[in-house]
């Protein structure tokens, strides 16, 4: 006794799930701060908001669902700012790139200025 | 609802390995990396937990997590750039 809602759901909820844990795996098995912040923090942005699509799905145009949708706006618009963050201030705290990097545009333009 | 189940086991999982990196993560911005993407994945654990047991509530912490997880990433963030919390 499953409709359409639960099973479309379901899928989302699979998916998100499917790249939360990926987003994870890429954050213990990567060789830098950098690579590691790239990997983590896309996959685990768009699986928490596939997720959260999904509990809307589910629970339809209740105070459930609808609270889920508008955290969908929230979890975009802030994970990605706190990421970048972090990446520029482990840049300015000084963490080398992985040694097979090829280029580094940052520190060409931020100078000698080390606080920026 | 044996699906759930299985999806809240492999977030524990995934929250595991961030752990993990925040153990042995070699320089403070690993670890606080980590942190940040464990305070991500608590919101989707949090949500989950809502259609598991069937209670609104728990969305209501999801969406005050999400805040919170990203002051606390500005904060360490400017620790990071500026070695201080001042001015």
């Amino acid at each position: 006794m499953t409709t359409w809602n639960e099973i479309a759901g379901t899928v989302f909820i699979i998916t998100g799930v499917v790249f939360d844990f990926l987003g994870c795996l890429g954050l213990l098995r990567f060789p830098d701060v950098y690579n590691r912040l790239q990997a983590g923090t896309k996959c685990v942005t768009f699986g928490t908001c596939g997720i959260l699509f999904g509990i809307f799905l589910i629970s339809g145009m209740n105070s459930t669902g609808i609270k889920a949708l508008i955290g969908i706006p929230f979890v975009l618009l802030t994970s990605p700012v706190g990421a970048h963050a972090l990446a520029r201030g482990a840049h300015i705290f000084g963490v080398p790139l992985w040694e097979k990097s090829k280029i580094d545009q940052y520190k060409k333009d931020r100078g000698d200025k080390q606080r920026l | 609802m044996d699906t759930f189940n299985i999806c809240f086991l492999v977030l524990i999982v995934s929250c595991f390995f961030c752990l993990i990196r925040a153990w042995l993560g070699k320089s403070i911005p690993d670890r606080m990396v980590a942190i940040d993407i464990m305070g991500t994945l608590a919101v989707g654990i949090t949500a989950l937990l809502a259609i598991i047991t069937k209670r609104g509530f728990f969305i209501d912490i999801a969406l005050a997590w999400i805040f919170l997880s990203f002051l606390g990433t500005l904060a360490l963030a400017k620790y990071l750039a500026h070695k201080t919390l001042d001015e």
